[in-house]
């Protein structure tokens, strides 16, 4: 029997009732017993504890995707089906997934081998297995090469439909309204906010990307959680002539794929902003309300004038992205408002790129991330120009000194040299074990002269 | 056998059915431990006050030093490692009680409410602190060759530096994990994580006061251990031991992330100062090197990681006049411990410094450099014994390193990249080129052993037990094939079984490269005193009695001719199958099958020579034991003949660097590595590409960073950045050497270690982006931190354009 509080767990009916909504899937699935799914950090960096969930795109079409079990919230499950490693082989016939590695040698000792495992099983039906489907998977035994080689031999296969194909091809309703516990998942937005009302004290949670870390860890967050991952209207993608307007809860790997080629300042950021477990999940509206000032989508908002759509008991109300970062994780938006959409304008003449500098180059925080729009007349002289930074004060924030510096100024090296210097002077960032603030303010200006040499030479 | 045998495992890692310490069935009543850790680095404890942790619901106990029934010491050499501190906090986090609870969240939130007073007490939070303080473990260590202050003098340039090198997490995916339980007899039986359950069985022995043959230590495999679970896994098995002595309920451990990386040692920072002298082509002369090793607070294996070192700062060079100091210094952090290499690749990166400088100096190229200085046999004077006074035995580092620059097209690479340098300003190409060679053998003499135990069971199938632990290296799939190949039967006729103390005792830690060469050894010497029991039986068999196959013998009897076998079966010294004897020898037990070696075509199942060796009475199990023969270390005099022989390899990296943002790009490798005959060529590709990627995120983006009051912040992966495939090339072309010599050593088929020595092969990593920084200026040094992350880089490349 089905209730509102049972998930589908590897084709089967299984009821949460009773079970800690706050607890991660991953201890969930081990407290059950089911022990392949492994837990190499519970904070979504390793991929050890990678899952496949089944997700209904714009279109209706259901498709695997690859999340991080050690982040997501049992309460968030009700009406989801999820499929683990457990049940890829049949018998002693492995998956095919399973199968490249075994040929491959690409396990050495096994730990993080379930991981791969579903992030390859992903890859196979939604076709790709390029190094972005296991990037979010660490392995430190075997260097990776036999893996992504297994990757590639799989690429090479001929997909056999079997058992999840026809799975996933059956109709399935949209996610109903449920709660399991204090964990609330509305369907619409009224829902959303009347919860809000009456539980005052009770945390918005999207792809539980962010907040999942804290739970994963044992952190007091929130005493209820109002999830919004099921919320059809926040699930929207707008492509307008002059705008996108993005849903504050499409998961980030949608825009990589939906927006693609429409900014080159969120093509040239999101394939460096964490991995695809991660992207699976994480939302627009989550970056924006944790306001962190190391996030790599408020720069990009900020570099493009864009609009932030909030919605709250008071009704709707719109901010410029440069009204929105008061200061340190405080924005404009307030506690019991919600993040609906952001507005991306798409003008004409602007020459855009990002930036983003971490210590390691993929599945990284940014030390410094940066996003840059300008706009030249016919003689290189400065019409428009908006440079955004993260990683270099409390907020995301704009370099407004040298934007005013530049405007009007024909852009030549002087000017550029120019530009470099008062960048690096324009913010007082921190040194942390990221790395130390001159660091941070020599890449300010770096970057800007990186972006002038390879996008306006 | 075949050499492409892939992980005996790889099917149970893949369907996630391969069982980890913590994932057995849980026993009933399994308790879960929680640590309560010091927030400071060095303080004394006034008062621990457990009462308000002890009231909560669910808790069983809450551990303290003064519940140790033993001797609350965990230290492998000095006895200076509590379990837990009775009266002082060493390093920040600290765990200074234990809470036992129902469930590990009971536990952690008991934790909290533990109430210690402490007093702070200043604190040592890196080398350089505790230089200035003379704060060392042991006096310092040498080893030396020739007068070096002579040679220095005489030396026709002289150049001085130094270096600091950053430590590395081991980062198994696997964190820390036992678990205990008092079984129906009293024992205590422990499932750890453990590299070494001899030693684990013994700690947790002498913690709890009784002998070790009440306690069984069993590792089923580890989620990877990297040296990291060769000591340190032992404070964890004795307080999940200690909890079920004192609760009489099983117990677990589980590290999370972030407490295993704040609790357990990493690979040692180094600190080293060098002086070297040498000549106008860059030949070495002479060379006074100054190494400190940061070993934290306890001494731990700090001696034997310094030592090793201190005779890896030669990496593949011969100097004529040597000095080598070393000291521990003693800081208040996690103490320090093995890590895949063990010093050596500290020693190494000193080593490859020293090189690179004397080249830039010159102005001369430093691969020719490099090359010049190697050891090499048949000179006058010799130029092929260490600093230690041991030979380089069998050196076919020359050759090989030919090799590679040959199939890496080297020099055809260089002229393209400086071509490249020419016409990009901001972004400069480095190419490198750097040797191994590595020392096989534990240092200390007395580790270098090894027990294995073969059962034959009646119906022709094996147990295979040996002394070394599976963390990923492919041990088990080695001897399963050594066992598999000693026996002529195919590998799935045998079992390889859980490494446990109570088959095999006295085992050394599967560490230092050896865990094949050493249980490989022992599982032949098994495996030949079966055969030569069941070879009369055989050949009895084989004359008298020739037992239904698919062949049958033709009647007559079977010639014997003179025996000129290398290694001769020898009878087993029983009556039965004494006509048989005479013919043992020439038994040959292959593909299954026994047969005379003159009459393959008559033949007789090994099953069925199993059971006529059972029905004849004769015993079906054996142990075998192995001793690395040759080797005397003397540590007081820093000489001796430490290593039985050398494994070699050489690389070639390419990258790029990007001058605005300090960011690198590895562009292509070539690795050539000396794996002797390789036993099985699947894993030891897999041990020097994962070992390679290991060095190279040592040395590149794995910083260690702690806080003023030594709380260490990259504490998660979410700061502390592994490699990930992202950071691998896809040009990464790896070959096995193929010598050209027979070697002159008699390692296991002729096989060598392979477990640490590809790791040093990412020195090329560091090499490649100093040739990168290099191009950005003129300068005669590079200054490179180690690890090079794009912040050090982009220092290096300001100090290069600067000058
Ligand atoms: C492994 C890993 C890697 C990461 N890498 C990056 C990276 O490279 N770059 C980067 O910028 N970030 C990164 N992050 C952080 C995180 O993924 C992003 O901040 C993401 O955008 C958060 O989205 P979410 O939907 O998961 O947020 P959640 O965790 O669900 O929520 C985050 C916060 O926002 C609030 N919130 C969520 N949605 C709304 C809404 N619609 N209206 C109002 N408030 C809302 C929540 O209450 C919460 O306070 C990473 C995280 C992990 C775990
Ligand atoms: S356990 Fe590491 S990502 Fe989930
Ligand atoms: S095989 Fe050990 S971590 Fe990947």
């Amino acid at each position: 029997m089905t209730s509102s509080t049972s998930f589908t767990l590897n084709g089967k009916p299984v009821d949460l009732a009773g079970a800690d909504p706050t607890q991660s899937l991953l201890r969930w699935l081990r407290g059950q017993r089911l022990t392949g799914t492994k837990e190499g950090c519970g904070d979504g960096d390793c991929g050890a504890c990678t899952v496949a969930m089944v997700e209904t795109d714009g279109a209706g079409r259901a498709q695997y995707r690859a999340v991080n079990s050690c982040l997501l919230p049992v309460g968030a499950l009700p009406g989801r089906e999820v499929v683990t490693v457990e049940a890829l082989a049949e018998g002693d016939r492995l998956h095919p997934a399973q199968q490249v590695l075994v040929d491959g040698a690409g396990s050495q000792c096994g730990y993080c081998t379930p991981g791969f495992v579903m992030s390859l099983f992903v890859g196979s039906h939604d076709g790709d297995l390029s190094d972005h489907c296991i990037e979010g998977n660490l392995c430190r035994c075997t260097g990776y090469r036999p893996i992504r080689d297994a990757a590639r031999r799989l690429a090479a296969q001929p997909v056999v439909e079997d058992r999840f194909h026809q799975a996933l091809a059956e109709p399935r309703a949209a996610l109903a309204t449920s709660a399991l516990g204090a964990f609330h998942n509305p369907t619409t937005l009224a829902e959303a906010l009347a919860l809000k009302q009456q539980l005052p004290q009770a945390s918005w949670i999207a792809g539980a990307t962010d907040l999942g870390v804290n739970l994963s860890r044992g952190q007091p967050v929130a005493p209820a959680f109002i999830a919004l991952d099921r919320i059809a209207e926040l699930q929207q993608l707008e492509i307008g002539e002059h705008a996108v307007r993005i849903g504050a809860g499409v998961p980030l790997s949608r825009l990589e794929q939906e927006l693609a080629g429409l900014f080159p300042l969120l093509d040239d950021m999101l394939p460096w902003f964490a991995a695809k477990q991660v992207k699976n999940r994480a939302t627009f509206g989550g970056g924006l309300g944790s306001a962190s000032p190391i996030g790599d989508l408020a720069p990009i908002l900020l570099a493009l004038d864009g609009d932030v759509h909030l919605l709250g008991p008071n009704g709707a109300r719109d901010v410029p992205a440069a009204a929105f970062f008061l200061d340190y994780r405080l924005t404009a938006r307030s506690e019991d408002e919600l993040i609906v959409a952001v507005t991306l304008p798409r003008r004409a003449g602007l020459v855009t790129a990002s930036y983003k500098v971490a210590k390691r180059q993929t599945d990284d925080i940014s030390i410094v991330a940066a996003s840059f729009a300008l706009a030249l007349d016919g003689e290189r002289r400065v019409q428009q120009v908006r440079l955004a930074y993260g990683g270099v004060a409390a907020t995301p924030r704009r370099a407004l000194r040298t934007e005013t510096l530049l405007h009007g100024q024909v852009l030549g090296d002087a000017v550029v040299e120019q530009a470099r210097a008062s960048l690096a002077e324009e913010f007082t960032p921190l040194s942390d074990h990221r790395a130390d603030a001159d660091y941070r303010r020599a890449l300010a200006g770096n970057l800007f002269v990186k972006f002038v040499a390879e996008k306006l030479a | 056998m075949s050499k492409a045998t892939t992980h005996e495992s790889a099917v149970g890692h893949v369907s996630g059915r391969a069982i980890y310490a913590d994932e057995q069935h849980p026993p009933a009543g399994l308790l879960s431990l929680y640590p309560v850790q010091a927030p400071h680095a060095h303080a004394r404890i006034l008062a621990i006050d457990t009462a308000a942790a002890r009231a909560l619901p669910g808790v069983h106990a809450v551990l303290t030093a003064a519940d140790i029934p033993g001797t609350n010491d965990l230290g492998p050499i000095v006895h200076d490692e509590p379990v837990m501190p009775a009266d002082h906090v060493s390093y920040f986090g600290q765990a200074v009680a234990w809470v036992v609870a129902d469930s590990e969240a009971q536990a952690m939130a008991a934790a909290r409410q533990v109430k210690v007073e402490y007093e702070a007490l200043p604190a040592l939070l890196d080398v350089h602190a505790a230089i200035a303080a003379e704060s060392f473990h042991l006096p310092p260590a040498r080893v030396e060759r020739g007068d070096v202050s002579a040679g220095l003098a005489a030396a026709t340039h002289r150049l001085s530096g130094e270096l600091l090198i950053g430590g590395q997490d081991h980062f198994y995916l696997e964190t820390q994990a036992c678990w205990a339980s008092i079984d129906s007899e009293g024992l205590v039986q422990l499932v750890s994580s453990t590299q070494h359950p001899s030693e684990t069985q013994h700690m947790v022995a002498h913690v709890l006061g009784i002998a070790s043959h009440r306690v069984v230590c069993r590792c089923l495999r580890m989620g990877g251990g990297f040296g990291g679970k060769e000591t340190q896994a032992n404070p964890f098995a004795a307080v999940a031991a200690l909890a079920a002595w004192k609760t009489g309920r099983p117990a677990r451990v589980k590290l999370h992330r972030a407490l295993d990386m704040q609790l357990t040692g990493k690979r040692h920072p180094f600190f080293a100062r060098f002086t070297v002298g040498f000549d106008d082509d860059g030949l070495l002369q002479a060379a006074r090197i100054d190494l400190v090793a940061d070993g934290g607070w306890s001494v731990d294996l700090s001696p034997p990681v310094l030592m090793r070192a201190m005779v890896h700062v030669d990496n593949a060079y011969f100097i004529p006049h040597v000095e080598v100091q070393g000291r521990i210094a003693k800081t208040h952090l996690a103490s320090n411990t093995a890590f895949r290499g063990f010093g050596g690749p500290q020693g190494m990166v000193v080593g490859e410094e020293i090189l690179d400088r004397v080249a830039r100096f010159l102005g001369l190229p430093v691969d020719q450099v490099r090359e010049r200085n190697f050891y090499r046999e048949g000179c006058t004077p010799d130029r092929n014994q260490t600093h230690y006074g041991q030979p380089v035995v069998d050196n076919h580092l020359p050759e090989l390193w030919a090799q590679l620059r040959t199939s890496s097209a080297y020099d055809l690479r260089r002229a393209e990249l400086d071509a490249f340098n020419r016409e990009h300003p901001q972004r400069k190409r480095g190419l490198a080129i750097t040797p191994v060679k590595f020392g096989i053998s534990f240092n200390k003499t007395e580790y270098n052993q090894a027990g294995a135990l073969v059962l034959i069971y009646s119906d022709g199938s094996v147990q295979l037990n040996h002394g070394g632990t599976e963390m990923g290296q492919g041990l088990h799939t080695k001897m399963l094939a050594v066992a598999a190949r000693t026996l002529g039967i195919s590998q799935s006729r045998i079992q390889i079984m859980v490494t446990s103390t109570d088959k095999v005792p006295n085992t050394s830690a599967t560490a230092a490269s050896s865990g094949s060469d050493l249980n490989g050894q022992a599982v032949k010497a098994a495996c030949e005193t079966l055969l030569a029991r069941m070879a009369p039986i055989a050949a009895a068999s084989l004359r008298v009695h020739p037992l239904p196959n698919p062949s049958p013998i033709e009647g007559e009897g079977l010639k014997t001719p003179g025996s000129d076998r290398s290694s001769p079966l020898s009878p087993g010294g029983r009556e039965v199958g004494r006509e048989g004897a005479d013919e043992a020898a020439d038994i040959v037990f292959a593909d299954d099958r026994v047969f005379h070696r003159d009459r393959p075509e008559h033949s007789l199942a090994f099953h069925d020579v199993v059971r006529s060796t059972y029905n004849a009475r004769v015993s079906l199990a054996a142990t075998g034991y192995y001793r690395t023969p040759g080797l005397s270390w003397d540590p007081k005099l820093g000489r001796g003949h430490p290593f039985y022989y050398f494994a070699f390899g050489a690389a070639v990296c390419e990258v790029e660097v990007c001058g605005l943002t300090g960011v690198h790009s590895l562009r292509r490798v070539d690795l050539l590595h000396d794996v002797g005959d390789s036993i099985a060529e699947l894993i030891d590709r897999g041990q020097i590409e994962g070992g390679f990627v290991q060095g190279m995120g040592w040395l590149t983006s794995e910083e260690l960073r702690w806080n003023a009051q030594g709380r260490l912040l990259t504490d998660a992966p979410s700061t502390y950045k592994i490699p990930t495939v992202g950071d691998v090339p896809e040009d990464f072309r790896v070959d096995l050497f193929r010598r050209s010599k027979p070697p002159s050593t008699n390692v296991i088929f002729h096989s060598k270690g392979v477990g640490e020595p590809p790791l040093m092969l990412a020195i090329a990593v560091r090499e490649a982006i100093r040739d990168a920084v290099a191009a950005f200026g003129d300068a005669r040094v590079v200054e490179l931190a180690s690890p090079s992350t794009p912040e050090a880089i982009y220092h290096a490349i300001v100090k290069v354009r600067g000058a």
